[in-house]
């Protein structure tokens, strides 16, 4: 009852109802060639704390998002799109783009 | 001249950069809100100050260069109107697609607050004609990301089209690791467009331009710019 009722709230307010909503997911990372301090003072503070074997790290950047969309293709297109316009720097970084259903 | 200051939410050098406006040009600026879709009329340079707009979330300037009033300031480019960003609004103009590449972490990971000494590589711009090719000037730095970075191809370019306006080097203008403070690409400071219209730098020569501040060294960009409006009309 109360859910149903948050349901119908929220789509009175134009916000996409969750419950059908698709799960996708972008990751964002570095172009390789870009330097990334960040990731080098991971590193350093890895091997301080003796985490031995680790050869490089590269950070980068996870968005999960929720799609107002039903069918696969859609929210694909959609994360794409999100992606290209603002989530990615794509002078320096690369996404992946992933539907997780 | 008529200059607009944009102001977006989190950005704090505005009213440094009005108070440098009015004191130089002898004009107000008027500020633009980023929510707005137009510049004033005649607006001839466009300014985008420094700070943290939208608190540097996602990437540096990435949210503000997605602002309303951006599609105003590229039209305001597009026609040749001159625009000027400074450290956050070099970082916007960047993001939006009016300059190449991007400014990365500083190299050495810290926030850099001190002054910093730059070379003006020539002095045949609008930004620049107050000055004289190869003088070196004096002014502060503020920031996290302030690391030039683009591919090679663009970097031979700005270098073979002479857009490197302003470079890191040491107090008589020497080139040398230690005086690019924050590891930029070719020690970039500052840099032009295609066009030679919009400039970025992350050096704040707005808060150098009265005595008592103890350096007057940022006074020629806009002593510069006032003169070229002043002969335009």
């Amino acid at each position: 009852m109360a859910v149903g009722l948050r349901r119908q709230r929220l789509r009175g307010r134009g916000i996409p109802d969750i419950s059908t909503a698709m799960k996708a997911r972008v990751t964002v990372t570095l172009k390789t060639g870009i330097l990334d301090p960040q990731g080098k003072a991971i590193e350093g503070a890895l091997a301080s704390l003796g985490v031995s074997g680790v050869a490089s790290v590269r950070q980068g950047k996870v968005f999960d998002i929720e799609v107002a969309a039903t069918d696969r293709a859609k929210a694909e297109a959609l994360a794409k799109d999100a992606a290209e316009k603002l989530l990615a720097n794509t002078v320096i970084e690369n996404y992946r783009v992933e539907v997780l259903g | 001249m008529k200059s607009a200051i944009v102001v977006f939410p989190g950005i704090n050098r505005e009213r440094d950069m009005a108070r440098t406006l009015r004191l130089i040009s002898g004009t107000d600026p008027a500020m633009v809100w980023h929510a707005e879709t137009a510049l004033p009329a005649g607006t001839d340079l466009v300014v985008l100050p420094g700070g943290f707009s939208y608190g540097d979330y996602l990437r540096c300037g990435a949210i503000a260069a997605r602002a309303p009033v951006m599609d105003a300031v590229r039209a305001h480019a597009a026609r040749g109107g001159l625009v000027l960003g400074v450290c956050n609004g070099f970082q916007i103009l960047c993001e939006a697609g009016l300059l190449p590449g991007v400014l990365m972490r500083n190299a050495a990971l810290r926030f850099i607050c001190k002054d910093a000494y730059l070379r003006v590589e020539r002095s045949d711009t609008p930004f620049t004609r107050g000055y004289n090719a190869g003088q070196v000037i004096r002014v502060p730095v503020a920031h996290g990301e302030g690391n030039y970075v683009a591919d090679d191809a663009t970097v031979e370019r700005l270098e073979g089209e002479g857009r490197v306006a302003f470079r890191y080097v040491g107090p008589d203008g020497e080139s040398d690791p230690r005086w690019n403070i924050n590891g930029a690409t070719g020690a970039i400071a500052g840099i032009l467009s295609e066009r030679g219209n919009v400039l970025g730098l992350m050096p704040h020569p707005e808060n150098h331009v009265e005595a008592s501040i103890g350096s007057t060294d940022g006074r020629g960009l806009f002593a510069g710019l006032t003169q070229h409006f002043a002969k335009v009309a």
